[in-house]
């Protein structure tokens, strides 16, 4: 009997049991006679499953199709890898039911309701395998532009597709490039965002982790469109297993002449970096990511110049997210046409998201623009758990807001959530439920702000600190109306005033919050004094 | 050279392209407040005291690196606008601790000449009162934290014009200081020169010389400007 056993090691299911399970599991194949179920099987670590809640995961695909295990514990991996060991001979594992993990229902909403193309791979390969990535069809596209060698052909591709920024600005991509290759210049290079650092979001770091070739193709593919030979992906340090897995397939594609001089012997080359970075959010801000990579402080400059004209070193720069790279080959793959009916009018395609929160089912799903709220958070998502109901979304991490439930129906597009005072932001969707004080949730994230503002510009620095002041003592009961006032008041004044990104949005967690639940911060405010009567003279 | 021709504040000015706005507006007699910015020195447009309203647009544009475009309309003191400059100004206030009546800079300090022209009398915002420290390792100046508003300009007199680049920024957010070296005391640093260019372009009382009492210490910034007018165009016409 043979079959495919999948163990989830990206980094989420591997801190709960993965990496253990994997280890005994293996043992248990490589000990296995003829005529065990377990020989013949093979073993594949793979990147992330989706309902990363359910962790740690196991797949068996058999000749009666694919079952998932969920729920596994480190205590729980001996009963599952001694079980698979003591299957009496000619068991068919279609049935096999190991102990200690539940199985999971493929066929409910979170997996039926998906779209996966981004994720497409992720979950069914070994991301440190290049063999596996090249089965699975990784590096077709690059090869077949470049055959056809028509870089132009492949922008008007990307800008017909209506894909755009998927690292929440929504930036139109095909703009983008075609704005970098008009550039003049022998010289210009290609950056990966892959410094993912909104509290709740895992979504690019389940793209790293688990199809890291994905990744480079994009960005090759991107690079030759543009006219680059040079390129970075800024990685935060957070995500080691992300950073060990590109360093592989960077290895790899440059060993097999995909990635480095002469690429699928054209006269194209790409050297690719790797740039590690320090532990600081506004590195994700595109200015800052730039001096980041140049060796110097990481902090933002005012824009214009856009880093297309002057980026990394001087040199005109095309910077894109991880989700909007590794859209581009599955985009190329079906077509710009058929990319964009998948998604909305203004936003074409899929979109990754981590769902995470009070949720039953928390994890990575991949849907097409425009799927309402609700069908992610209550229908995919299951709802929130214990018997209690939602009370908002939040969206878009520290720079993005709230979406209260009886907005639930909003799908889910850039324009839609902009108008809700929220952003789509890079896909982080925290789910909270009836019992969430959304003060305590603003206060949350200005004090995320505060703690990662860089501290060149003063609303940021010095008005972070302010508001997360108030908020506080809006939470200790002791603020009154004046101080609500004047909370809403310096929200507006860091919201216009800042300099980059990152303090231009630091207030939208608490304007979001005023806008949809101010009876939240209403109920906290000291009762006003009872009027004295005016002393009888 | 072409020209920009442009309204700031209902006045019709014509300009060499290139120049800022905040050029264009001081050149006409119209003032901008400003603080990180200092005329010889790269802008960083981080103070945003400068921050000004143009027509068509709802972004606030920093005066100090925008440059006049044909036919901008510029507004740059609006009640919106003021009221920015002096929740800007609060913002320094609370964040340090700056008490004038000890100050060396007392009476020659753009920080309080700001308080006076933005109208803060109080602030509204509570003072936050930092433990920071003083740095007297220097055989002639010294620097108070305290009185720090990280405009960076001695960072960038010293890395520009000095060429030491015994300033920088340490740290982050609230957490900024300015830092000599590699965070050393500012007497251990060999690559300070002692020009004393920091303490010259100092705009509140953070840099001083050591025999400075209070309200003695008087910024020259024109001292800075006479100097790279004069190697810009190698010659000395002070």
């Amino acid at each position: 009997m043979s079959g495919i056993l999948r163990v989830c090691t990206a980094a989420g299911c591997a801190g709960c049991g993965g990496s253990a399970l994997r280890e005994q599991l293996g043992a248990v194949i490589a000990a296995a006679t003829t005529g065990d179920p377990a020989s013949g099987l093979a073993l594949k670590g793979v990147g992330c499953l989706g309902p990363c809640g359910e962790g740690a995961l196991l797949e068996l695909e058999s000749a009666s199709g694919r079952r998932l295990f969920g729920g596994i514990t480190p205590e729980g991996v001996a009963a599952v890898a001694a079980s698979l060991a003591n299957l009496s001979p000619g068991t068919d594992l279609g049935t096999w039911a190991p102990p200690a993990a539940r199985p999971i229902d493929l066929e409910q909403p979170f997996f039926r309701l998906q779209k996966r193309l981004v994720l497409e791979h992720c979950g069914r390969i070994d991301p440190e395998s290049l063999a596996e990535a090249l089965a699975a069809g990784s590096y077709g596209q690059l090869r077949r532009v470049l055959q056809e060698n028509r870089p132009e052909a492949v922008i008007e591709q990307v800008r017909r597709s209506g894909l755009r920024g998927r690292g929440g600005g929504g930036y139109p991509t095909g703009l983008k490039w075609a704005t970098v290759a008009r550039m003049p210049g022998p010289e210009k290079v290609v950056v990966c965002n892959a410094d993912e650092g909104d509290p709740g979001a895992f979504m690019d770091r389940s793209v790293l982790e688990g199809d890291p070739h994905r990744l480079l193709e994009g960005m090759a593919i991107a690079a030759w469109a543009v006219g680059a030979s040079r390129g970075f992906i800024y990685v935060r340090a957070e995500y080691p297993m992300a950073i060990a897995h590109l360093r592989t397939a960077i290895a790899q594609a440059e060993d097999q002449g995909l990635l480095g001089a002469a690429i699928a012997g054209s006269a194209f080359g790409f050297q690719l970096e790797l740039r590690v970075g320090a532990g600081a959010f506004v590195c994700g801000e595109e200015t800052a990511l730039i001096h980041s990579i140049e060796g110097q402080r990481g902090v933002p400059r005012p824009r214009p110049p856009y880093p297309a004209e002057v980026g990394v070193f001087g040199l005109p720069t095309l910077i894109n997210n991880v989700e909007t790279f590794a859209s581009v080959p599955p985009l190329l793959a079906i077509g710009a046409e058929a990319y964009a009916a998948i998604g909305t009018t203004n936003s074409g395609g899929t979109k990754v998201f981590s769902l995470t929160g009070d949720v039953r089912l928390a994890g990575v799903l991949e849907v097409p623009m425009g799927t309402p709220i609700a069908t992610i958070v209550e229908t995919m998502g299951g709802g929130a758990p214990d018997g209690h109901a939602i009370k908002a979304v939040q969206t878009g991490g520290p720079s993005g807001g709230c979406v209260p439930a009886n907005r639930l129906d909003t799908p889910v597009d850039y324009e839609s959530l902009q108008e809700l005072g929220s952003i789509m932001g890079s896909g982080g969707m925290v789910v909270m439920d009836d019992s969430t004080s959304m003060v305590d949730v603003a206060c949350f994230f200005m004090a995320f702000c505060r703690e990662e503002s860089c501290g060149k510009c003063i609303p940021c620095r010095s008005g972070t600190v302010q508001l997360h002041l108030l908020l506080q003592k809006h939470l200790a009961g002791e603020a009154d109306a004046a101080d609500l006032a004047q909370l809403e008041s310096l929200c507006h004044m860091v919201k216009d005033t800042s300099l980059c990104g990152l303090g231009q949005s630091a207030p939208k967690p608490v304007l979001s919050t005023l806008r949809h639940f101010r009876g939240d911060y209403l109920a906290l405010l000291r009762p006003e004094p009872e009027a004295t009567p005016e002393p009888v003279p | 050279m072409s020209v920009r021709t442009l309204r700031i504040d209902g006045r019709d000015l014509a300009v060499p392209e290139g120049t800022t706005l905040l050029q264009a507006a001081r050149e006409a007699g119209i003032a901008i407040p400003t603080l990180c910015h200092l005329e010889g020195l790269s802008p960083v447009a981080a103070c945003r005291l400068c921050l000004v309203e143009i027509e068509g647009t709802d972004k606030l544009l920093p005066a100090c690196i925008t440059p006049a475009s044909e036919g901008m309309v510029v507004q740059t003191a609006t009640p919106r606008l003021q009221d920015i400059r002096r929740t800007v100004v609060e913002l320094l206030f609370t964040e340090g601790n700056h008490v004038c009546a000890i100050c060396v800079a007392n009476g020659h300090c753009e920080l309080q000449d700001l308080a006076v022209t933005t109208g803060m009398d109080h602030s509204r915002l509570p003072y936050r009162f930092p433990a920071r420290r003083v740095d007297l390792s220097h055989p002639f100046f010294g620097l108070d934290h305290n009185r720090c508003i990280l405009c960076t300009r001695c960072v960038r007199v010293c890395d520009e014009v000095e060429g030491a680049h015994v300033w920088d920024v340490g740290w982050r957010g609230e957490h900024c200081r300015i830092i000599a070296g590699l965070d050393e005391p500012w007497g251990a640093v060999d690559a300070c020169t002692n020009c004393g260019k920091c303490v010259q372009v100092c705009p509140t009382g953070a840099l001083f010389h050591k025999g400075d009492t209070t309200a003695e210490k008087h910024d020259e910034p024109a001292q800075l400007q006479a100097l790279v007018h004069a190697r810009h165009h190698q010659q000395w016409n002070p």
